[in-house]
């Protein structure tokens, strides 16, 4: 696992502690792990950690339903 | 749609709030949360404290309890009122319309205008476009824009999407001729297929209320409602905004030959402060600049959050000097609007409790 997937793992697991989001997951939504008000934790919380502010038109379920997707997005702020 | 004013200003705010304060953690419990969720949710989206109403209160009562404070205090004369415009998504009756009822109340003169908007979160831009037109006739010289919404009664309190934020007030704003050289830029747009986004289901002639429609019911999320009350899809709301604002703002800074940094302050709605500083870092202002205290203070109040934020945060600066503002509003309707205007040197901008 990557580190930014580590990361992003860690900071999942605070959010929703009930789940281990480092398990295969085909979505994070449907499968009832993150709503929307986790959706805006998360996000707050990777601004603060990677000190950057994620679009509010990307601030879209899809953009946050596995890790992969994380990842992609937070990619595209990180490398800017 | 691109509107522009000229020769009209306004002279004066008063925001009205109910004495009621409810803090997020008296009614934690209510919510289908941990706890440490809850308090994560407070942090992130600013809620903190609200006003409400106390049972029976009406927008009317907010409104007529502002005017006669203006009276009492000698800040505004009965028969110098040319216009009365209510923007509120919670009249007291369905008819008659309750500009008419607060006329009545006041013992108004009958050679007047009393109009009732329903509107909701970008209700003040709409009502000042109102009272700007108004201002263009001859014979009237002062717009009395009265924004008011007392939607707590229709909030459920098991509704954690809703009920944390949503609180009550009312604001009057005095809109009149003036014979400096001014401007008003304006920008509205609607979006009707978006209208259910945010509604009340039950109370209209559409389904109206019954004994079925009062029946709480356990959404997906774990929120329990009644088709009586208020219901909002938060997501498509916050996507909404996102796309549509900040086009908007560029829009009409352009239009306006208005530099962003010229604009001391964006004075916006109040829904939550995690939407607001997303607005700001898109826009590309300082979160400073774009207050985002008053949901946490005081709670959205819908249409009346814009003038609450200016009489809050610079409420007694506004008399002795100028700001450019730029106001901007969304929610109901879809509807969302934005202002640039020359503001300051007010004759009062206070808030007062009911």
């Amino acid at each position: 696992m990557t580190s930014l997937k580590v990361k992003i793992v860690k900071i999942l697991n605070e959010i929703r502690p009930e789940f281990d989001f480092s398990e295969p997951i085909d979505n994070f939504i449907e499968a009832g792990m993150l709503d929307s008000f986790d959706i805006v934790t998360l996000v707050t919380t990777l601004d603060e950690e990677f000190e950057i502010s994620i679009d509010g038109v990307d601030i879209l379920p899809e953009n946050f339903a596995t890790l992969e997707c994380t990842v992609e997005l937070l990619k595209k702020y990180i490398e800017k | 749609m691109d509107l522009k004013f000229k020769n009209s200003k306004i002279t004066g705010i008063l925001t009205i709030l109910p004495k009621r304060e409810v803090l997020f953690e008296d009614e934690m419990e209510n919510y289908n949360f941990s706890i440490q969720k809850s308090l994560k949710l407070k942090s992130a989206m600013g809620y903190n404290k609200k006003r409400i109403v106390e049972e029976g209160t009406t927008s009317s009562d907010l409104c007529v309890f502002g005017i006669n404070y203006l009276f009492e205090n000698e800040i505004l004369k009965k028969q110098d009122i040319d216009a009365l415009i209510l923007v509120t998504q919670t009249p007291d009756y369905i008819m008659p319309p309750t500009s008419n009822i607060i006329q009545g109340k006041l013992g108004l003169k009958h050679d007047m205008i009393c109009l009732d908007i329903n509107q909701g979160c970008a209700g003040y831009i709409i009502g000042l476009n109102q009272a700007f037109m108004l201002l263009e006739q001859e014979s009237i010289n002062k717009v009395i824009l009265l924004n008011a919404d007392v939607l707590s009664p229709k909030v459920s309190k098991k509704d954690r999407n809703s009920n944390p934020l949503i609180g009550d007030a009312a604001s009057i704003t005095i809109v009149e001729k003036s014979t400096e050289e001014t401007k008003v830029f304006s920008n509205v747009k609607m979006n009707g297929e978006g209208a259910m986004a945010l509604q009340i289901p039950a109370g209209g002639s559409r389904l109206p209320s019954s004994p079925e429609t009062a029946i709480m019911k356990e959404d997906a999320s774990g929120n329990f409602r009644s088709k009586d009350n208020l219901v909002m899809k938060g997501d498509a709301v916050f996507n909404f905004v996102q796309t549509e604002v900040p086009p908007m703002i560029d829009s009409l800074l352009n239009k306006s030959e208005t530099n962003k940094d010229d604009v001391d302050y964006y004075m916006f709605h109040q829904p939550n402060k995690f939407m607001l500083n997303k607005l700001a870092d898109k826009i590309g202002v300082s979160r400073e600049r774009m207050p985002s205290n008053i949901v946490g203070k005081y709670g959205n109040s819908s249409g009346v959050s814009i003038p609450t934020t200016i009489s809050d945060n610079i409420g007694n600066k506004a008399l002795n000097n100028k700001y450019k503002l730029c106001l901007s509003g969304f929610g109901a309707g879809l509807t969302w609007a934005s202002m640039i205007i020359d503001f300051g040197h007010l004759n009062f901008c206070e808030i007062i409790e009911y």
